[in-house]
C-alpha cells in the first residue's frame, strides 16, 4: 500500500501523490464559484451528498490556470473536511517501489511548498505532492 | 479486553453525569431511599465491573463507598454534610480515574486511602461543606428509558446516507416528470418520497438530546459554588426536558456556566446582609429551559442584588466605552446591559469563582456567534434574570434562498426581520457620500448590495431587487439587497472548509434539494464587512458617526405630550428625559417653571393634566441654557424626514413631517428656547463672570464694583464659563472662547493687554467694551 502512487500531471509536470491518501478520482459538473473565497478555491461542488471544497492546483502553485476541456478531480480528505484537487491530466495508480528521494534541485518557491520528494518512475521524474500543503494555498501572489 | 474496557468508561462516564445532580438530592434529603438506592447501584455496579476488569483502584474506592453507602441503607449511619462530600470526593476520584484510564496516563496513586478514610464512621469534622444546597424535588427518581448506546459517526453516515436518498429522490421526481409516468408509477413514486422524508425527520431528531444532559450538572456545581463562598443556596431547575441538538448543548455550557457563577458571585449578597435585607437567608437560583417556536429560552434568575446601573454606568464612562451625556440618556435597560461593553467588569475585586478573564462581552459574543440573544432583566436590589435564546439546532437550520450575481445563497430565516421589494412605496433610498441608506416605514439602516460586499462588482440596475432586512446582533439591523428572492428552505448545515471559512463571510454549506452546492451567509460578518455599525455602537460611540447618520436622516424623538398629541423633537437638543415630583412644578413669576436639584428650569409643554404624581420632562439643551418639556411618553426614536409642511406662524410648533404615515408635530426648538429662556428680572444686564473665585479682592471689593456698574455677577464654578459675556481674571486661567479682562495688582505693568485693578475707570470701560462687541 505504501508504494502505490496516483500519477498525475499539474502544469505538464508529472507528479505523485500517495495513493493512500486519495479517496477517488472523478468527474464533477458545475463548479459553484464562491467570492471572496482566496485565488486557488475554485469553488463547490457536489459529490452524491458531500459537498467538495474545488481547489485549482496550479493556483495553489502560484501558477497560471490553463484552459480545461474536463473537471477531473482527486478527491481528499483533509481534517474532515473533502477537498476536489482539480490536476491537468490523471494516469493511473502504480507501484513504485523505490523510495522517494530528497530533492536536490533548486524549485520555484511554489512547487517547493507542495513537494516532499522525487520519485523515479520509467525514466521520468515524479515530484511528489502533500495534497495538504496544496490546500493550504500559496502565502505568495501569482506568479505574473 | 479492550472493547470491554471502552464499554466500561463509556457506561461509567454516562451514569456519572445522571449521578451528580441526584447525589446533592439525596443530601438535602438524606431520607430519600430511591436516591441513596441509585447512588449505591453506582457504585455496586462500578465494584462488580472493574474486578473482572483488573482495576484494583477503582475496586478499592468503590468498596469503600459501597460499605458505607449500604450501612445508611441498613438505617446504621444517617447521612451528614461530611458524609455527603467524602462519598462525592470518592466519586470524584472514580471519575478522574476513569478519564486517566480513557487517555492512557497514569494517575498518581495519592491520597485514596486518606479518601477512603474520610468515609470512616466518627470522622471528625468533615471538609468544611456545610453549605448545603437543596434542589426542588420535581425531578423525581428517574425511569428506566429503553435505549442503546450508539457512536455519532454512524449517526451522521446514516444522516448523510438518508442526504444521498433524498437527492436521488429529487432526481428521480425530474425524470418521471420529463416521461410524463403513468399514474401507477407516480402513486408508488409518491409513497417512496413520503418515507424518505419521514426518515430524514426521524434521523434529525437523533441528534436531539435532553438539555437535562447540561443541567444534572448544575446542582454540583452550584453546591459547590455556593461552599465556596458560604452564601447558602436554592436551586430549581426546571424544563430538563427539552431538547436540543447536541452540538449546541456543548457550545451553550461555557456561558451559561459563567452566568450562574455570576449570580452566586456578585448577585446573590453574603448571609448577614440578606437578614439585613429581610430576604431569605438562602439565595433563591432558579433555571428553566423551554421551547418557544424554533428557539431555546434559558432563563437564569436569582433574587440577588440585581445590577448596580449607577456603579455600571460610572465604570463605562471611566472606561471611555460610553460619555457622560450619553450615559444620562439611556434608558434603564440599556444601563444594564453595558456590563456586555467589552473590556467591563463589575467586580471590583477578581474572585475565584468569575474572576477568570472572561467578561460578559465573551459571553455575549459567543452566545450571538451561534445564532442566539442574551438580554437581561434588571431590577435593582431585587433580582436578575438572564433570558438566553439559542437555536433549535446548529446543522439544520431554516433559511431563505436568495441569488446574487448569478449565485444562490442561504440566509438564516432567524435573522430575518422583513423582506421588501425594492419597488415598493414604502421604501425610500438615499445617498450618504458612497453608502446608502434605506428608509422603510420611517426606519433608517444601512443599505448594503449583497455583490459588492461579496465583490463581484458593482450591480448594474436596481430594478426588480428585494431588500432583506437582517439583524446581524440584537441592535444592528440593515438592508441586505438582493437579485432575488426564492425559497424557504430547511438545510443541513456544515462547516465549510477553513480557506471557506476565513472569509468571515460564511458560515457554513449545504446541499441543498436542487444539488447545486450552496453557501450559508453569516450576516455579522457581511456587517462587520459592509462596515455597517449597530445601533448600539452607533449609540454608545457618537465620535463614529455610523453612517445611519447621514444629513438627510436626523433622529428625532417621537413622543406623546400631556394633551395626547404625538409629537417629535429633533433628538440633539434633548439632553435626558428625568422623571420628577409633580409638586415640583409652580407657576412662578409669569412662567410654569420646574425646580430639579438646585436648578430652575422653564418649562414648556405642560398643557393638560399629568398622569400620576410624577411628570416625565424633556431636558433640552441648546449648549448653554436649559429648559424642560412636559411630555406623556416617549414613543420611539425615529429618523425625521424632511418637514411636509411648514407651520404659517412662528410657535411653538416648526411643521409637520410624516412619520410612517403619521402626521407629526415637529417642535421647533429656536422658538422655545426664545420664547423661555428669558431672565425676566434682567433681561439686558450682561453676565460677568469672575474667574479668581477663592480671591478675597474679587468677592469683597471687585464684585460690588461690577454689580453697581448693572451687571449679573458670577464666581467661576456658579454658571458654566460659556455662559457669560465677559470674563474678569486676575490669576486664573482661561481657556474659553468668551472675551477676557485681564487685571494685575502691579500698576507698573499694566499695559493693553492688563488693567491696573484698581483703575476703575479703565477696569469698566474694558468690561463695556467687551460686552458691546458681543452684543
Amino acid at each position: 500500500m505504501e508504494r502505490l502512487y496516483l500519477i498525475a500531471t499539474i502544469a505538464d509536470q508529472p507528479v505523485a501523490i500517495r495513493a493512500e491518501l486519495v479517496e477517488s478520482v472523478v468527474d464533477i459538473g458545475a463548479i459553484s464559484p464562491v467570492p471572496l473565497a482566496p485565488p486557488h478555491v475554485a469553488g463547490l461542488a457536489a459529490l452524491r451528498s458531500k459537498v467538495l471544497t474545488i481547489v485549482c492546483c496550479e493556483r495553489a502553485l502560484g501558477l497560471a490556470p490553463r484552459p480545461r476541456t474536463r473537471s477531473r478531480i482527486v478527491v481528499v480528505d483533509i481534517d474532515g473536511h473533502h477537498y476536489g484537487l482539480l490536476v491537468g491530466t490523471i494516469e493511473d495508480a502504480r507501484v513504485i517501489e523505490a523510495d522517494p528521494q530528497p530533492i536536490r534541485v533548486r524549485l520555484e518557491p511554489g512547487w517547493a511548498r507542495v513537494s516532499l520528494g522525487m520519485l523515479e518512475y520509467e525514466g521520468e521524474t515524479l515530484l511528489l505532492l502533500d495534497p495538504e500543503r496544496i490546500v493550504a494555498g500559496c502565502d505568495e501572489p501569482l506568479a505574473a | 479486553m479492550d472493547d470491554l474496557l471502552s464499554e466500561f468508561i463509556a457506561e461509567t462516564r454516562e451514569t456519572l453525569e445522571a449521578l451528580s445532580g441526584e447525589i446533592i438530592a439525596w443530601e438535602a434529603d438524606p431520607d430519600d431511599r430511591a436516591r441513596l438506592d441509585a447512588i449505591f447501584r453506582f457504585v455496586h455496579t462500578v465494584k462488580g465491573s472493574c474486578g473482572f476488569l483488573d482495576l484494583p483502584r477503582f475496586e478499592r474506592l468503590s468498596h469503600a463507598a459501597e460499605d458505607v453507602l449500604s450501612e445508611l441503607r441498613a438505617g446504621a449511619r444517617r447521612a451528614d454534610a461530611g458524609l455527603v462530600s467524602a462519598v462525592l470526593a470518592v466519586i470524584d476520584r472514580i471519575a478522574e480515574l476513569t478519564e486517566a484510564l480513557e487517555s492512557g496516563e497514569t494517575l498518581p496513586d495519592g491520597d485514596d486511602a486518606l479518601l477512603i478514610a474520610a468515609l470512616a464512621q466518627d470522622q471528625a469534622a468533615g471538609p468544611a461543606t456545610a453549605q448545603a444546597v437543596s434542589v426542588a424535588a420535581n425531578a423525581g427518581p428517574r425511569a428506566p428509558t429503553r435505549s442503546i448506546r450508539v457512536p455519532l459517526e454512524l449517526l451522521d453516515r446514516i444522516m448523510s446516507g438518508v442526504s444521498d436518498m433524498v437527492l436521488a429522490r429529487n432526481e428521480l421526481a425530474r425524470r418521471l416528470r420529463e416521461m410524463g409516468a403513468e399514474t401507477e408509477v407516480g402513486g408508488a413514486f409518491e409513497r417512496l418520497s413520503a418515507c424518505v422524508a419521514e426518515m430524514r425527520d426521524a434521523i434529525t431528531r437523533t441528534r436531539m438530546q435532553r438539555i437535562e444532559k447540561l443541567f444534572s450538572a448544575l446542582p454540583r456545581m452550584v453546591r459547590d459554588t455556593s461552599a465556596e463562598l458560604g452564601k447558602p443556596v436554592d436551586l430549581e431547575i426546571i424544563g430538563s426536558d427539552v431538547e436540543l441538538d447536541r452540538e449546541m448543548i456543548e457550545l451553550i455550557r461555557d456561558p451559561l456556566t459563567h452566568m450562574i457563577r455570576n449570580s452566586i458571585d456578585h448577585g446573590i449578597e453574603p448571609r448577614d446582609e440578606r437578614r439585613r435585607l429581610g430576604k431569605p437567608e438562602s439565595g433563591r437560583l432558579c433555571i428553566s429551559a423551554r421551547q418557544s417556536g424554533n428557539q431555546i429560552v434559558i432563563e437564569i434568575a436569582d433574587d440577588g442584588r440585581g445590577i448596580d446601573e449607577a456603579r455600571v454606568v460610572a465604570k463605562a464612562v471611566a472606561a471611555g466605552v460610553i460619555s457622560q451625556d450619553m450615559a444620562d440618556a439611556l434608558p434603564p435597560a440599556a444601563r444594564a446591559a453595558l456590563v456586555f461593553a467589552p473590556g467591563l467588569s463589575t467586580a471590583e475585586r477578581v474572585t475565584a469563582i468569575s474572576g477568570r478573564g472572561v467578561g460578559m462581552d465573551v459571553v455575549k459574543s459567543n452566545i450571538e456567534r451561534i445564532g442566539g440573544t442574551i438580554e437581561l432583566d434588571n431590577r435593582p436590589r431585587a433580582g436578575l434574570r438572564t433570558i438566553i435564546r439559542v437555536p433549535l439546532t446548529l446543522t439544520i437550520i431554516a433559511a431563505l434562498t436568495v441569488s446574487a450575481g448569478g449565485l444562490s445563497f442561504a440566509v438564516p430565516r432567524g435573522a430575518i426581520e422583513e423582506i421588501v421589494q425594492m419597488s415598493s412605496a414604502m421604501i425610500r433610498v438615499d445617498a450618504v457620500g458612497n453608502a446608502r441608506i434605506a428608509t422603510i416605514r420611517g426606519r433608517a439602516m444601512p443599505l448594503v448590495d449583497l455583490e459588492t460586499v461579496l465583490g463581484m462588482g458593482p450591480v448594474e440596475s436596481q430594478q426588480g431587487r428585494t431588500i432583506i432586512v437582517v439583524r446581524a446582533a440584537a441592535a444592528c439591523s440593515y438592508a441586505l439587497c438582493v437579485a432575488a428572492v426564492h425559497d424557504h428552505e430547511e438545510l443541513v448545515i456544515k462547516p465549510a472548509s477553513p480557506a471557506i471559512m476565513a472569509t468571515g463571510v460564511y458560515a457554513g454549506k449545504s446541499l441543498p434539494d436542487s444539488g447545486v452546492p450552496m453557501l450559508l451567509l453569516d450576516v455579522a460578518g457581511i456587517a462587520a464587512r459592509a462596515g455597517v455599525a449597530g445601533e448600539d455602537q452607533a449609540t454608545l460611540l457618537p465620535a463614529e458617526e455610523p453612517v445611519a447618520e447621514g444629513p438627510q436622516t436626523v433622529s428625532g424623538l417621537l413622543f406623546r405630550d400631556l394633551a395626547g398629541t404625538v409629537r417629535a423633537i429633533r433628538l440633539a437638543v434633548v439632553e435626558r428625559l428625568e422623571d420628577v415630583p409633580a409638586e415640583q412644578i409652580r407657576f412662578t413669576a409669569g412662567q410654569m417653571r420646574v425646580a430639579i436639584g438646585e436648578k430652575l428650569l422653564p418649562l414648556a409643554g405642560f398643557e393638560g393634566e399629568p398622569r400620576g404624581s410624577a411628570v416625565k420632562l424633556l431636558r433640552l439643551s441648546d449648549g448653554a441654557a436649559e429648559i424642560a418639556y412636559a411630555i406623556d411618553e416617549v414613543i420611539d426614536i425615529v429618523a425625521l424626514p424632511p418637514i411636509a409642511q411648514r407651520a404659517e406662524r412662528a410657535g411653538p410648533v416648526a411643521g409637520v413631517v410624516l412619520v410612517a404615515g403619521e402626521q407629526v408635530e415637529l417642535l421647533d426648538p429656536f422658538w422655545l428656547f426664545a420664547e423661555l429662556d428669558r431672565d425676566p428680572g434682567s433681561p439686558t444686564k450682561p453676565l460677568c463672570l469672575l474667574a479668581d473665585r477663592d480671591d478675597r479682592w474679587t468677592r469683597e471689593i471687585l464684585r460690588p464694583l461690577v454689580e453697581a456698574a448693572g451687571y449679573r455677577v458670577a464666581l467661576a464654578g456658579d454658571v458654566a464659563a460659556e455662559a457669560a459675556d465677559v470674563i474678569v481674571a486676575a490669576e486664573a486661567e482661561i481657556d474659553v472662547a468668551r472675551p477676557i479682562v485681564r487685571l494685575t495688582p502691579d500698576r507698573s505693568r499694566a499695559d493693553g493687554n492688563q488693567i491696573y485693578r484698581y483703575d476703575r475707570a479703565g477696569l469698566l470701560a474694558a468690561i463695556e467694551r467687551s460686552t458691546a462687541r458681543r452684543a
